[in-house]
């Protein structure tokens, strides 16, 4: 229960909002942030799982590639920015249709992960020949460099992290969305766009980290604190912590980037084939493919899984036994699941041990606990394929 | 008398030891309770009990020396009880103590208020 150092953090925009809603500011990839606010982690992931959250995800890495030379050809602008970052990772840019969202991985040249990021094409005209690029915050530093890097003399990367990023989440996000900017509210999952709200332009996702329906909104500093209070304006919608986000993004079975994904985990082992796109595969000209491709072809040593644990949770770093008791992999993210009352993990194992129904063992605080191999996400996931209006 | 470690752990004069206010405020809500035995020897400073929170694991020590006469097996079923009632319904285990005298190294009232301010 020691307080952790509160020296050389860095604050979000809406730092004073948090702290006056009562918000447990805590260290988080060098920021401060809250962990939690007066409700509690509990209440917090009921209410997004029921109505609407409001995350402050303003740590992460925001960005916009921008082609440096435009030839005012869209389809030419966007195979040219394309071009720049798929030596990079394992999607297909150049496929993406306007408007269109892909989650992906930045790669070594192992196959191990860098980092998962979503890229998107805008959809407005004239915005041809850049990528609207999001990373995660532990990570953003260098994956910005690698990015610009690889961008040298033919496009600039722009940074966004200055402003503030908020993901609403929940059934009732899209309503709430609808009252303030009615027109994002019809973009489907995995889609983007620009939005005009109060003579500023809001690039609203309709996209998220908790299994729910939801929008992710990037907002300029001189708006972030007005915006945020409309959001909060409205019943339906609460401030949410990050420990919540966490519980959240478990619940979903998403890997969480330096816990279930890192630099020796490649895509195919963490369970991420679909982000391997069909056109980079049959190239096999990402970093990495000789691994990669292998694996696809079935030589795998280990595989991300989801358990549900009995008794006390197992948190990450604890091992994963086989029914007889032999130490077979290792828990990456665990902890308690509020919509079900129980404890659940994600870690990897041999595959022959990752069919659900496997019964298997983790071993907390060095008692062997009964846990089962199940297929995730542990709660369903609730996306909005299409716009309903 | 109530006395108060600076570990946040509580024991009454009947031998009752569960975490204050502060502590469980701290922690947050808590999901699971892994409690001693009946009829465990425990040494102060002992680690007794295991609260988990939804973000992490917190060892509860034992105030004093003695032996394990009761445990709260409420918890197993509702741990929140620890977050609605530290102090009542939420006591964690009991304990009949080696030498009463030990009471006199752990804080009072005042000073565990003055430790938390």
């Amino acid at each position: 229960m020691a307080d952790e150092p509160a020296d050389d953090l860095k604050t979000v925009v809406l730092n004073d909002k948090h702290i006056a809603l009562g918000g447990r500011m805590v260290p988080f990839s060098g920021y401060s942030l809250p962990v939690q606010y007066s409700a509690g982690i509990i209440a917090e992931h009921k209410w997004t799982r029921e109505h609407a959250g409001l995350f402050d995800v303003s740590h992460m890495g925001p960005s916009f590639l921008v082609l440096d030379d435009k030839s005012g050809d869209g389809e030419a602008e966007h195979a040219a920015v394309a071009e720049v970052v798929e030596p990079l990772i394992c999607g297909d840019i150049r496929g993406l249709k306007p408007g269109q969202i892909r989650y992906t991985l930045l790669l070594n040249d192992q196959g191990g992960t860098y980092d998962d990021l979503m890229i998107a094409r805008p959809a407005a005209e004239g915005w041809g020949g850049a990528l609207y690029i999001v990373v995660n915050a532990g990570t953003k530093e260098a994956d910005f460099q690698r990015i610009a890097t690889a961008a040298l003399g033919r496009a600039t990367l722009n940074r966004s992290d200055h402003c503030a990023l908020l993901a609403l989440q929940g059934p009732e996000a899209a309503a709430v969305i609808d009252a303030i900017v009615p027109a994002a509210a019809e973009l489907g999952f995995m889609h983007y766009g620009s939005f005009d709200w109060r003579n500023t332009k809001l690039v609203i996702s309709r996209s998220g980290y908790t299994g729910e329906d939801g929008f992710e909104i990037l907002v300029d500093p001189e708006h972030a604190a007005a915006f945020w209070d409309t959001l909060l304006a409205d019943a339906r919608v609460k401030p949410i912590g990050l420990g919540a986000r966490d519980s959240l993004r478990l619940e979903a079975g998403l890997p969480l980037y330096g816990h279930d994904l890192d630099e020796t985990i490649s895509p195919v082992e963490a369970g991420l084939n679909f982000a391997i796109s069909r056109r980079r595969r049959e190239a096999a000209d990402f970093p990495g493919a000789q691994r990669i491709l292998a694996e696809l072809g079935g030589v795998l040593e280990r595989v991300r899984v989801g358990l549900t644990v009995e008794g006390a949770p197992a948190r990450e770093g604890a091992a994963i036994l086989d029914q007889y008791g032999a130490e077979i992999g290792v828990v990456t993210s665990g902890g308690f699941a509020p919509t079900l009352s129980r404890a659940i993990a994600i870690g990897f194992v041999p595959p022959d041990h990752a069919a659900p129904g496997t019964r298997l063992q983790v071993l907390v605080r060095g008692k062997a606990q009964p846990a089962e191999a199940v297929a995730t996400p542990f709660v369903p996931h609730r996306y909005v394929r299409k716009a309903s209006k | 008398m109530t006395k108060f470690t600076k570990d946040h752990e509580y024991i009454t004069a009947d031998g009752t030891v569960g975490i204050t206010p502060y502590a469980q405020e701290q922690l947050g809500d808590i999901v699971y309770v892994e409690l001693p035995k009946v009829g465990q020897k425990l040494k102060a400073g002992d680690e007794a009990a295991v609260v988990e929170s939804v973000k992490a694991a917190s060892e509860i020590y034992s105030p004093v020396s003695g032996t394990v006469t009761a445990v709260n097996e409420a918890l197993s079923g509702e741990p929140g009880l620890i977050n609605s009632s530290p102090e009542a319904d939420g006591w964690i285990f009991k304990l009949q103590l080696d030498d009463a005298g030990e009471l006199d190294g752990l804080m009072d009232a005042a000073a565990y208020a003055e430790l938390t301010k």
